[in-house]
């Protein structure tokens, strides 16, 4: 048995390596999947898929396979973990300034149930910044992200949609 | 009925109707005259067969024979599937699907929202994803059965007539039978009584909006949570496991 003299810190930073599928600017752990890393005999590390849908979460799971085989861990062990459920806030604030300056407008924090049913409010341009933006699709190129545009620098961009 | 054997029911039940749904809308795929209803179905779709492979793997896990979720979702036959007749009728057209989409949005989410309380962990887990899903559904599609109500004459009178043509498939939804009863019974489940009263209250006010009318409730077919179909299943279901008959145990 290999000694595991590997510290959850250390896990984590090889996490930080392993980029979103869909919006590869992200680090999984930027989009807050990763629950937990465990060390025992193996590692076990706990992932929350962000929707029921979502075609990435495959992907991922084996990209973080891939990169911790890499890093010579053998046995490791991937956990989905569905609670609580995955929302927009977990997002880091380094998430959300690297979603910025790859030109998507991140998620306004606290999405709430009314919002989801009831719509949301301004949204920054992540150009120019202003509000002055109209939804110009409700549906983008990914589940998670819908399509805006911005009245005022005239620039299209997309949202990250709250959850 | 014990309550194990409820509990696999209602699993497989939830599973049926998300993976029918699902593949009528993944029907429509490459269907939709304009981009944005294009994704959004697809996008829909998408979330529901998601859904129906949580719930299929832990029917798999509940049974404990090994069966995976493929093995129910495409190595079953016509009487062994429980979901609504609502879900298996045909896509018709778009004021249909959306007509069919909200009848039946507007009772998941009630659904959902009690099942997230109920003592099942993992049913109410896969829930609590779920109901976010849905809520953003039904919004979408809600806005689009209100514009088409309250359009041109042509769009009100072809969705007057879907809901009409839809309406006797919604009694099914709340006729809780013995899965239904000893489900609520042993998990803390869904009052089918209490979602009909709040269901017809949210759907009457849709419809206001919509400046449609509410049927009345006539004679109300019934028979998919048995496993009696309508006679559009067969072929929906032939298409759907092509695939996996004609090549068994073929994968990705």
């Amino acid at each position: 048995m290999v000694a595991l003299a590997i510290s959850r810190e250390q896990i984590m930073a090889w996490l930080d390596d392993v980029a979103d599928p869909e919006i590869p600017v992200l680090a999984i752990t930027d989009l807050g999947i990763v629950r937990d890393v465990t060390i025992q005999d193996d590692v076990v590390v706990e992932l929350t898929p962000t929707y029921s849908g979502c075609p990435a979460t495959e992907v991922i799971e084996q990209s973080v396979l891939d990169a911790l085989h890499g890093h010579g861990l053998e046995n490791v062990t991937i956990k989905r973990v569905l609670s609580p459920p995955w929302t927009t806030d977990w997002i880091t604030t380094e998430g959300r300034e690297k979603l910025l300056k790859y030109g998507i407008a991140p998620p306004a924090s606290g999405g709430s149930k009314r919002e989801l049913l009831h719509g949301n409010r301004n949204i920054a341009c992540p150009q120019c910044t202003s509000v002055n933006t109209s939804v110009v699709s409700e549906f983008g190129s990914t589940a998670c992200k819908a399509s805006y545009k911005c009245n005022d620098c005239l620039e299209p961009f997309e949202y990250f949609k709250c959850i | 009925m014990n309550s194990n054997d409820s509990l696999m029911a209602y699993v497989l039940r939830l599973a049926d109707n998300a993976l029918i749904l699902g593949q009528r809308m993944v029907e429509l795929v490459a269907a939709y005259p304009e981009l944005e209803e294009e994704l959004a179905n697809a996008n829909f779709a998408l979330d529901y067969l998601g859904q129906a492979r949580m719930y299929y793997s832990y029917a798999g896990d509940l049974e404990g024979m090994g069966r995976s979720e493929d093995d129910f979702a495409f190595l079953r036959d016509e009487n062994e599937y429980r979901n609504f007749l609502l879900l298996e009728q045909p896509n018709g057209h778009f004021g249909d699907s959306i007509t069919k989409l909200v009848l039946f949005e507007s009772y998941y989410l009630l659904q959902l929202e009690a099942l997230v309380r109920c003592s099942d962990t993992r049913v109410a887990e896969i829930a609590a994803r779920a109901e976010k899903e849905i809520r953003y559904h039904l919004r979408h599609n809600t806005q689009w059965l209100v514009r088409l109500g309250d359009g041109t004459e042509e769009s009100h009178d072809r969705a007057q007539g879907s809901v009409d043509a839809l309406w006797r498939f919604t009694g099914e939804l709340f006729a809780p039978d013995e899965v239904d009863n000893v489900f609520e019974a042993e998990f803390d489940g869904p009052d089918l009584f209490r979602i009909r009263e709040q269901w017809q209250k949210n759907v009457a006010a849709v419809l206001q909006e919509a400046t449609l009318e509410m049927p009345e409730d006539h004679w109300m077919a019934s028979g998919g949570k048995e496993g009696r179909h309508t006679e559009h299943f067969g072929f929906m279901i032939a298409e759907m496991q092509y695939l996996q008959r004609a090549h068994p145990g073929a994968t990705w």
